[in-house]
């Protein structure tokens, strides 16, 4: 199957990336490429194969329920490109 | 033989009854890396000060006769996607470049437990996405053994520092290969152990259904030492196996006596390299010389290995890296400027008159993730994420994901079906030898059919180790795979061993000016 290059534009969009008019061009490429290979998997028939998510299939694995010391807020924040004392800074949201 | 070329097995003999120290053994690692890592860029970051520090505390404590961890005074090279409280932890990423954990993965816990001396981090394909260490956002990374070759990849600086006798052991990780074809590209051991038997806790995920830790070393005997100090139950990780962990660095000297041994016919076919195949047909007579029996089995859905795991890795990498928005940690693009631009194109839509277009356009807060991340995040980590958002969006799902997921059952029956007569199976790493650097950089699905051979056992969940086995005519080392059941490591190790007890592969060394 060949992508369009409004399909990537799309899934750019959905990725939260920003593509350059050029990295447009060449994923499109690429990623026909490799869809199209992956799609010899349509040779198989899998109707009544049960997918497989995981190799160690657990289920419903809970931590315990006891309270435990959290990070503390100065460390949570160290890394944070931009804070003020309590809180991580992001752009408006509001009013846009 | 000099420090640096010793075993860690060795080593650690040496240390023990006095004839080093942990510092003298430090001190030569350090100046091993100084002359010889300017060619081969194995390190992103050396840790100086705080290695000969550690050494330093276990010379002390060994003088004074307190009880040591398996590693003491032993130093160990770490790929830079294990979260190390304190240390810059990249993952060879722009998005990560200035990013200190404020916490420790559970296998560097456990090799400060074992009184390892954490020597540096090694450079990797970004995010662990590559098999040549070329999509490295922070540095080159050479095969020691010829420097215009890739150290193969994603723990292409782990390999290579122990090619080059800069440490006696090193972590990496395997999510489709990243260890056993970089430790066969550059003439050492690499093992992925079964899925759960090393703690995932504090490795940055790529694809967490695949991602595995192991130990790579120079010889089976030290990757059982390092297997030992790092796997074990951990309740940080839900995936962890909760399994007794066998002494493997007593264990693994002992023969395996009617070792069965099971070749993959579906790996000696088209697209094999020659010498590679020559290669790996003598260690299956070395074998044979041992006592193996041999005999062909078939895993019959193994070629689509890489269609199957180029759908489920990028499927859970465009998850696992949404976490990178430029907010909470790692790279943010100018605000200022970003600000700027958006507000011009809002004003060149408004002047046009062009009220779809501008209803489309992005928020504030979306383009500041939409661009963080573009700056961020090198072009396979893009592709990667891409291609997994496609395979996972509405419409494509059940083509796409679901179907993979269901090939990848039949891949793992068919390792079921293939272990009831045999005990492990063995076939080459990897396709061909290291190859030039730049030579597949601008083709990425050349570069992923290089993980033919080893994908399928992530995709199983499976243990598997590369040794290596010869040279090609060019000088470059060529590795065979053993792969075994789960929770067969045991095995694998002493079938490794017993390889090296008759073979001299793994003590050649590249000769570097």
């Amino acid at each position: 199957m060949s992508l369009s290059q409004n399909d990537v534009k799309k899934v750019s969009l959905l990725a939260r990336l920003l593509l350059t008019e050029e990295e447009l061009t060449t994923m499109t490429g690429q990623m026909s490429d490799i869809v199209g290979y992956v799609e010899q998997l349509g040779e198989l028939d899998t109707t009544d194969v049960e997918p497989m998510a995981h190799a160690v299939e657990q289920f419903n694995v809970f931590a315990a329920d006891e309270v435990a010391p959290s990070l503390p807020r100065d460390e949570a924040l160290a890394n944070a490109p931009k804070r003020d004392d309590e809180c991580f800074r992001v752009p408006a949201v509001l009013g846009e | 033989m000099s420090l640096i070329h010793a075993s860690a097995a060795q080593l650690l003999t040496q240390l023990e009854s006095g004839e080093i120290t942990s510092v003298e053994l430090t001190k030569a690692c350090l100046a091993q890396i100084e002359g010889a890592d300017k060619q081969v860029g194995s390190f992103l970051r050396v840790m100086t000060d705080s290695a000969l520090e550690q050494a330093e505390s276990v010379d002390a404590r060994r003088k004074k006769g307190e009880k040591l961890g398996l590693l003491a005074g032993v130093p160990v090279a770490i790929k830079d996607l294990l979260c190390t409280k304190g240390e810059v932890t990249t993952c060879a990423s722009k998005m990560l470049e200035n990013f200190v954990p404020p916490y420790d993965a559970t296998v560097i816990s456990k090799l400060k437990a074992a009184d390892a001396v954490l020597i540096g981090k090694t450079n990797m394909d970004e995010f662990a996405m590559g098999g040549s260490t070329e999509n490295s956002a922070l540095g080159k990374t050479r095969n020691p053994w010829n420097l215009d070759c890739v150290p193969g990849g994603s723990s292409g600086g782990a390999a290579a520092c122990l090619a080059a006798s800069m440490a006696p052991l090193s972590i990496g990780t395997d999510t489709g290969g990243s260890i056993r074809q970089p430790a066969s590209f550059c003439g050492v051991v690499g093992m992925k152990p079964t899925y759960g038997l090393v703690s995932r806790y504090g490795l940055i995920a790529f694809a967490s259904s695949l991602d595995q830790i192991g130990p790579m070393a120079r010889t089976a005997e030290d990757t059982a030492l390092l297997l030992e100090a790092i796997a074990g139950y951990d309740p940080h990780d839900s995936t962890s196996a909760n399994v007794r962990i066998p002494a493997y660095s007593q264990s693994v000297k002992q023969p395996l006596k009617g070792l069965r041994l099971g070749i993959v016919k579906e790996h000696f076919g088209e697209g094999l390299d020659s010498e590679v195949d020559a290669a790996v047909q003598e260690a299956i007579k070395v074998y044979k010389s041992l006592g193996a029996t041999v005999t062909d089995i078939s895993l019959p859905h193994s070629k689509y290995g890489i269609a199957v795991y180029y759908i489920i890795a990028p499927s859970e990498a465009s998850s696992n890296l949404a976490r990178f928005d430029g907010a909470h940690y790692g790279h943010r693009c100018d605000e200022a400027k970003m600000l700027e631009q958006l507000a011009k194109e809002r004003a060149e839509l408004e002047a046009k008159g062009d009220e779809e277009e501008l209803k489309k356009l992005d928020t504030s807060l979306v383009r500041m993730y939409r661009q963080s991340r573009a700056e961020g995040f090198g072009p396979e980590v893009k592709r990667r994420i891409m291609l997994g958002t496609y395979t996972l969006s509405a419409g494509y799902y059940d083509a796409y994901y679901l179907k993979a997921l269901k090939v990848r059952r039949l891949i793992s029956n068919d390792y079921e079906t293939a272990f009831k007569n045999v005990d492990l199976l063995i076939g080459p790493t990897a396709p061909t030898p290291s190859f030039a650097a730049g030579t597949k950089t601008d083709d990425p699905l050349a570069m992923y059919l290089g993980d033919l051979f080893t994908v399928t056992a992530n995709l199983a969940g499976v243990g598997g180790i590369s040794i290596p086995c010869g040279f090609s005519k060019s000088g470059m080392p060529i590795g065979v795979q053993l792969q075994g059941p789960p929770l067969a490591e045991e095995r694998l190790l002493q079938a490794a061993h017993m390889y090296q007890t008759a073979t001299d592969w793994h003590e050649r060394r590249p000769e570097l000016s």
